[in-house]
């Protein structure tokens, strides 16, 4: 089914592609519904006046973001960051440079709003705000998943997802909303979720989710739902209710607190951990969404919070819930607030409470692929760079054959999987198999090298974006892994019977 | 009346370069960041955010990751300029301070060096596709701008001495409101001339980068939010 005719099959290291220009021109992912827009406050469709909206939105930005301004009058045009968006590599389009995809905005900004620009525009590369820019906004910014890996190798740390934020922002002014992430969030406000599960069905998945674990490990683990008075509260994003490999991992996390003997429940009013505020830019939105994961803690009565695998949820519970539905002070704050599951699951495990049998994981040999949200713009543990260790410190835990990728792929240079930042749509296919072409030359070097077959990752997004993708590079569809799936394989309950004959071999395995 | 006209020249181009700098900073300060946007991994206290900008700023660490070209050449012109500024101190204090005769010898190694960076960063924008794709009229010029400059200074170094003394009389003056008598020399007064419009268009080009970089929040925050609660004032008043 390998579809991807034209895809770039990449060598490694990298090779920077020469430049095709207008080679992604004209892409343009389904416009949001009016009924969708009104749902977040936005106009229905492009308004009369809506150059002089833009503009007005646009200053207003000015004004309320720094970000916005530093990073529009700061570069140098010194053109470290053009080799380094996954988009560009992939595609070699010149405005998927995050340099040029800036320009587009910043060509305006220049326009009306600085002197220069005023003056002398041909100098300086300032245009007028034309409906033909307005549709190249639409166009490239839509071919940014918000990655922030430009932002690592700029002097001045200019992040083109904000520019890129900032530009969705002020196309949802003037009616020029993006159809999969403002139906999503329109899901999330009526129903809670983005998927739109309902109260009750997402109690019958949960039971059978239940059944199924009994009938797998004789033991009766618990996935609670709207229970008062548990002591933590699970935010995960909605597709671990149903979609492979997410689900695997949502039974890990409930094996984890089964063994550590904690009382917890999920919530059905808060039962999305992914907030597409942040995608749209709009603060408003991302925190009308955050408000109901501290509307849930309070009516359930819960102590802590704890998040499921999501890349851009991390980033917005790590670094952004406590500005935006803080101050949680009726937590217990002997805990991080919030914290992630590998935080609670590597605290257990250097506890000692849970057991392993890492040769569960024996057929597997495995990489990990840092998910841009985790790796660039949050934290786990105390110390900076515990993103990085600590997912690979539950991992060598429970699995004995583990390889890093190459080194400038990972960590804080991860590659985007490529269908982050609300692209992970099947209109923008094309844009989403391209932009995973580079990750996709770093797996195939270590599978190369060392034989790897699995990739592990701890974002939702990113978990969807391989099963549809790595097909077309050569992998089956499960070559993609939940974190928690690994330990939910190889951990062993109490109690349980290993399903090995071979009585009186040691569960135990090495706990690390 | 040579001597007056480039007195008000460099009066009127003082005054903007600071009254623009100054405005664009007051500005950068009092526009908030709503929200903690540090590229991480990033430092969890002040100290080490003092220490990832000082990195920043004089090793350019950044950079240094991202392209061992641009970062020979930027650092080069960078540093070559810090010295010929510091030697050009000379000719604004009538005893030369110690550290400023300590960079005297440096100083015309450093204008070479600005030259060659510059030269190299110019040489870039030509051939490397990806940045000429990028460069707007705008960089050359300035790339322009900043060659003429070095280029003149080293001139007057090596080629056509001007009258020093004279010209220290003349800056001397200039920090006193007196007008002493400039030199007529050409390659002195392009120099000079061009100084001064580098100063003018410092606050409204990407001049601006120099006093931006210390407010770029992606590295200018401390990554602390689970600890401390960080709020905007126009986001306090959404909490009503
Ligand atoms: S690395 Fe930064 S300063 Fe250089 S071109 Fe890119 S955004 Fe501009
Ligand atoms: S944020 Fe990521 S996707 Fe967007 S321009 Fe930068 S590197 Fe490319």
């Amino acid at each position: 089914m390998a579809d991807g005719d034209d895809l770039p099959r990449m060598d490694f290291p990298l090779d920077i592609p020469c430049l095709k220009a207008g080679a992604m021109e004209g892409l343009h992912p389904f416009l949001a519904a009016p009924e969708h827009q009104a749902k977040l406050g936005f106009p229905g469709e492009l308004l009369p006046d809506w150059k002089e909206r833009a503009l007005e939105k646009m200053a207003e930005l000015a004004e309320r973001n720094r970000a916005f301004q530093v990073y529009l009058d700061a570069c140098v045009k010194c053109g470290a960051c053009t080799d380094k968006c996954h988009y560009f590599l992939g595609t070699g389009d010149p405005k998927n440079m995050p340099v040029a995809r800036q320009d587009l905005l910043r060509s305006v900004y220049r326009r009306y709003f600085t002197f220069a620009g005023k003056y002398f525009p041909k100098l300086v590369g300032a245009r007028d705000l034309t409906e033909d820019v307005l549709h190249e906004w639409y166009s490239y910014y839509h071919q940014c998943s918000e990655c922030r890996r430009c932002s690592v190798f700029c002097p001045y740390g200019i992040d083109t997802a904000e520019i890129t934020m900032a530009a969705r922002e002020i196309m949802d002014s003037v009616g020029m909303g993006q159809k999969y992430s403002n139906e999503i969030i329109g899901k999330v406000k009526d129903i809670g979720n983005n998927l739109g599960l309902n109260p009750k069905a997402l109690r019958a998945t949960l039971e059978d989710l239940e059944e199924d674990l009994e009938d797998e490990t004789g033991i009766s683990v618990r996935l609670p739902l709207d229970e008062k008075g548990a002591d933590i509260m699970l935010i995960t994003p909605s597709a671990d209710f149903f979609a492979e490999p997410h689900i695997d991992g949502l039974l890990g996390y409930a094996k984890v607190f089964h063994e550590a003997g904690v009382s917890w429940t999920l919530s059905s009013y808060a039962s999305e951990a992914a907030n597409f505020g942040l995608f749209i830019g709009s603060y408003e939105n991302m925190r009308e969404i955050a408000l109901r994961i501290r509307k849930a803690a309070q009516d359930l009565g819960v102590k802590r919070i704890v998040f499921g695998e999501c890349g851009h949820a991390w980033r917005v519970a790590y670094s952004f819930l406590n500005t935006l539905a803080g101050p949680f002070d009726f937590l217990d704050q002997k805990y991080p607030i919030p914290q992630h599951i590998l935080e609670f699951t590597w605290g257990e495990i250097q506890k000692g409470t849970l057991r392993f049998d890492k040769s569960k994981n024996d057929h597997i040999r495995l990489t990990f692929h840092d998910s841009c949200n985790v790796a660039r713009a949050s934290r786990m543990g105390d110390e900076p760079g515990g993103q990085f260790e600590i997912p690979r410190n539950v991992i060598r835990a429970v699995c004995n054959n583990y390889f890093d990728m190459d080194r400038d792929t990972t960590h804080e240079s991860t590659l985007c999987c490529g269908g982050g930042g609300g692209l992970l749509t099947d209109d923008l296919m094309e844009l989403r198999k391209k932009g995973a072409s580079p990750r996709m030359a770093a797996l195939q070097q270590v599978s190369e090298d060392h034989g790897v077959t699995h990739m592990a990752a701890i974002c939702a997004i990113c978990k969807t974006q391989f099963s549809k993708v790595m097909p077309a590079f050569g992998y089956e569809m499960d070559s993609v892994l939940s974190v928690h799936q690994l330990v939910s394989s190889a951990i062993v309950l109490t109690g349980q019977e290993t399903g090995d004959d071979e009585e009186g071999a040691d569960p135990r395995g090495e706990t690390a | 009346m040579l001597s007056a006209s480039f007195a008000i020249l460099f009066y009127a181009a003082t005054a903007i370069l600071v009254v623009g700098v100054a405005m664009k900073v007051v500005r950068y300060a009092r526009v908030p960041a709503p929200l903690k946007i540090p590229t991480t991994p990033a430092p969890v206290t002040r100290a080490g955010v003092i220490l990832r900008m000082f990195r920043e700023v004089v090793f350019f660490e950044s950079l240094y990751r991202s392209n061992k070209w641009i970062w020979l050449f930027g650092w080069t012109f960078h540093m070559g300029l810090w010295l010929v500024l510091i030697r050009h101190i000379r000719y604004f204090t009538y005893d030369v301070w110690w550290w400023v005769a300590l960079a005297q010898p440096w100083g015309t190694y450093a204008g070479f060096a600005m030259l060659a960076g510059l030269l190299g960063l110019w040489a870039r924008r030509f051939l490397v596709e990806r940045i000429r794709y990028i460069s707007n009229p705008s960089d050359h010029l300035m790339l322009a701008l900043l060659v003429a400059i070095a280029g003149s200074g080293l001139m007057m170094r090596f080629v056509a001495r001007p009258d020093i003394m004279s010209v220290k009389a003349f800056m001397l003056g200039l920090l006193r409101f007196r007008i002493e008598d400039l030199p007529a020399q050409p390659i002195l007064l392009v120099h000079l001339g061009l100084v001064a419009v580098l100063m003018i268009v410092f606050p409204i080009s990407k001049l601006l980068h120099a006093p931006g970089v210390f407010f770029s929040p992606s590295r200018n925050q401390i990554d602390n939010p689970r600890e401390r609660r960080h709020l905007a004032p126009w986001a306090a008043r959404l909490e009503g």
